[in-house]
């Protein structure tokens, strides 16, 4: 039996995942990937079975629970942003190597155009890298449909699946057919080659030939694939290849009368061999892809280098790409690589401002900002090294606070790093959420070292920025410093309220002061999550 | 039946609960649908969009092409401004007239409208004051769902139905609210 759903993306998957059978997924939040897990979080069937959804601390230590489910036999879901796979890559890439028992997808969203984000890596690269096969829909029902073919190429490869989606993708809604059952949970079941597990220089020499037999076997197969489609046209001027979700804007624009050859690329590693036909066919190929110019670059190191491939890289009158070299697609910009004209339109108004984001009224970040910015007006040479969270927008106007944002955790170890080379003072700002997920070894580093550094953990309880999740270290905050070698009397716990404005000053002053590691934690719950409390507590 | 709607506003106006509504009616009548919202960074207080498609046929993009919207919904009036260059030229802007000023630079109200005379469509709502007045002052955005409810090819009884279905969970005055800050929103774009 099937019904439909008005599902996102984000959702389609996760509801995918769970008529697969999964016995868990494992995530850190990231947008815009976020609501893989919440939706799994609030699902009946996700307590009726025990289905683990609890947030990881990092999406390492995800991609680690993830393989260890595989290893007894069952299937799982790792979820994170792009930027998450780099913090996950190690696991990532050597469980090509050791291989999967039972399936593995590793869901990552990828975020062209930035919206909510420091970069715009392709996680398609990965895939490539690690020889790893990759999915890519270009619809929400493919990504519900995906799952459970993903799982069954997981398991009959044996070898995790990356499903790759990017931002519109996973914060689209559409409406899905899905399933009205759930496939059983798997019974534990041990590995059949256990010595695959353990990546012993003898063991990975053995594997490893292997692994790539296994991709090239994948890419000879590539065209049987039902998400790599070709439909043949008469117009043989330019054939397109469009991938995922580019496939859907090359079709808002093909009209009834569109006579070029389609390739519909969901499904990596590539077609080679519908490639191949393609260019034996036509004049030139237009690649239409979202994000890096991954498989632009891919075919023509395929084809001979007479064939013409155009797309991001080349092909325009400016000796560009036809597309954008960067940021997201849009129906707009394949509508001008296929050469159609532009729609009629409104000039963009002149009166309309730009309207960044900032930080809530009422939050406590702005206090510890006002308190840093007050305080460290003393010190003329002051650097604060800051990290990924809502507290980033105390980079912007009014606050004008921080000196660098690079990724999770960096805001400690750099300015570790300034000190060791004489920078003084050298603070770093970081929520508790970032602090649990990549901070807590590079306050061991300081420690151990004695750095003369003041460590600001911004504690708003809780994960804020994308959303309000549950956020590892509430509560164990002070502990964890202690335990990784910072002085107790070093560790100082304030309110962050305009009425306690002079202590917060002192306290960081003392700090300051102090030629030592230093940790302040400013503590008030995210005035979001506080609001959001008080309602459910008056329901 | 085909309608791109542009629904725009300011972080935690509430533009997402106008889709909700829409969808949730749309789905009823069996229409394809998709909607393209935006989380993240920019929901803190920064400008906020969704691109809204409802259509009895298949529907290719998530997002709207530039000169195809047959309507902008803006809860902000200068947000209403910022999507122009999408908004097909015999579509609709239906916007609320109260601006929401949380930045040092906001425009002049009088450049807002004389831009917004421009275009030859508008309907111009004060949601918050008539959301005060039917009792809901949190029910503007509905109210401005109900000014443009005659817009969107669905019986406007579907919306109502669709608000029903949706605020059920929360007690029958929830729902009564709503539906009076919704009769409330039709009934401006009237005059």
């Amino acid at each position: 039996m099937k019904y439909k759903r008005l599902l996102l993306g984000d959702e389609a998957i996760a509801l995918g995942a769970l008529d697969s059978g999964i016995q868990g997924v494992y995530a850190y939040p990231g947008t815009p990937s976020t609501e893989i897990t919440e939706f799994i979080q609030m699902q009946p069937i996700t307590r009726e079975r025990g289905i683990h959804c609890r947030w990881c601390v990092n999406e390492k230590t995800a991609m680690e629970a993830a393989l260890g489910v595989s290893y007894v036999g069952k299937r799982s879901i790792v979820c994170m942003k792009h930027v998450g796979l780099n913090v996950a890559a190690d696991p990532f890439v050597n469980s090509a190597i050791s291989g999967c028992n039972g399936g593995i997808i590793v869901v990552v969203a990828d975020d062209p155009s930035m919206h909510s984000s420091q970069d715009e890596q392709d996680s398609r690269f990965y895939g490539k890298f690690a020889l790893i096969p990759v999915l890519e829909p270009s619809s929400q029902q493919e990504a519900y449909d995906m799952m459970e073919y993903g799982f069954n190429l997981s398991e009959q490869r044996k070898t995790p699946v990356l499903m790759r989606v990017t931002t519109r993708m996973a914060h689209s809604r559409s409406v899905v057919e899905v399933n009205s059952q759930a496939r059983p949970i798997d019974a534990i079941s041990y590995p059949q080659e256990p010595w695959r597990w353990v990546l012993l220089p003898v063991n990975s020499k053995k594997r490893y030939p292997k692994v790539i037999e296994n991709y090239e076997d994948m890419q000879a197969k590539a065209m049987e694939s039902p998400y790599n489609i070709y439909t043949d046209g008469a117009d043989k001027s330019v054939g397109i290849i469009a991938c995922g979700i580019a496939y859907n804007y090359l079709k808002e624009n093909a009209g009834e009368d569109f006579q070029h050859p389609i390739l519909k690329i969901s499904q990596y590693p590539l077609p080679v061999d519908m490639i191949n036909k393609m260019a034996a066919e036509c004049e030139t190929l237009l690649v239409m892809e979202e994000g890096q110019p991954v498989v632009e670059e891919m075919v023509k190191g395929i084809l001979p280098v007479n064939c013409r491939v155009i797309g991001r890289l080349s092909g325009g009158a400016d000796g560009k790409g036809v597309l954008p070299r960067t940021g997201e697609l849009t129906p707009d910009s394949v509508r001008a690589a296929l050469g159609l004209p532009a729609h009629e339109t409104y000039p963009a108004s002149q009166v309309t401002v730009p309207r960044p984001p900032a930080l809530c009224q009422g939050c406590g970040h702005r206090d510890v900002y006002n308190a840093l910015n007050q305080t460290l007006a003393e010190y003329p040479d002051y650097k604060v090294f800051s990290d990924i969270g809502c507290y980033t927008l105390g980079a912007l106007p009014p606050f004008r606070a921080i000196h660098s944002t690079i990724d999770m955790g960096a805001s400690i170890t750099m300015a570790k790093g300034a000190a060791d080379a004489g920078q003084f003072p050298s603070v770093a700002v970081i929520g508790d959420s970032t602090f649990t997920h990549s901070g807590i070894t590079g306050l061991l580093d300081a420690a151990n070292a004695n750095a003369n550094i003041v460590v600001v953990i911004s504690d708003n309880l809780t994960t804020g920025m994308t959303g309000g999740q549950d956020s590892a270290g509430t509560t164990k905050l002070e502990a964890i410093c202690a335990a990784v070698g910072v002085a107790p009397e070093h560790i100082r716990v304030v309110v962050p309220l305009a009425k306690n404005m002079e202590q917060i000053k002192a306290v960081i002053k003392e700090e300051i002061e102090y030629n030592g590691v230093s940790v302040i934690i400013p503590r008030r719950e995210c005035i979001q999550t506080f609001k959001r409390h008080a309602k459910e507590k008056k329901n | 039946m085909k309608k791109d709607i542009i629904l725009a506003g300011v972080g935690g106006q509430g533009i997402l609960s106008i889709a909700t509504v829409i969808g949730e009616a749309a789905l009823k009548e069996n229409l394809n649908i998709k909607q393209a919202e935006v989380h993240g960074m920019s929901q803190r207080g920064g400008d906020v969009q969704s691109n809204l498609r409802i259509s009895s046929d298949p529907i290719a993009s998530d997002l709207i092409p530039k000169g195809c919207a047959d309507l902008i919904i803006s809860l902000e009036p200068m947000e209403a401004l910022r999507y122009l260059p999408y908004l097909a030229k015999d579509g609709w802007i239906v916007t609320n007239t109260e601006p929401f000023v949380n930045i040092p630079n906001y425009p002049a109200i009088e450049d807002i409208n004389a831009e917004l005379a421009k275009i030859a469509n508008v309907i111009k709502v004060d949601v918050d004051a008539i959301a005060k007045e039917a009792g809901n002052p949190r029910g503007a955005n509905i109210v401005l769902l109900g000014a443009c409810s005659h817009l969107l090819g669905i019986e406007p009884e579907k919306f109502e139905q669709g608000i029903e279905r949706i605020f059920a969970r929360k007690g029958e005055s929830i729902v009564d609210s709503n539906l009076k800050a919704f009769r409330a929103g039709q009934k401006a774009a009237c005059k």
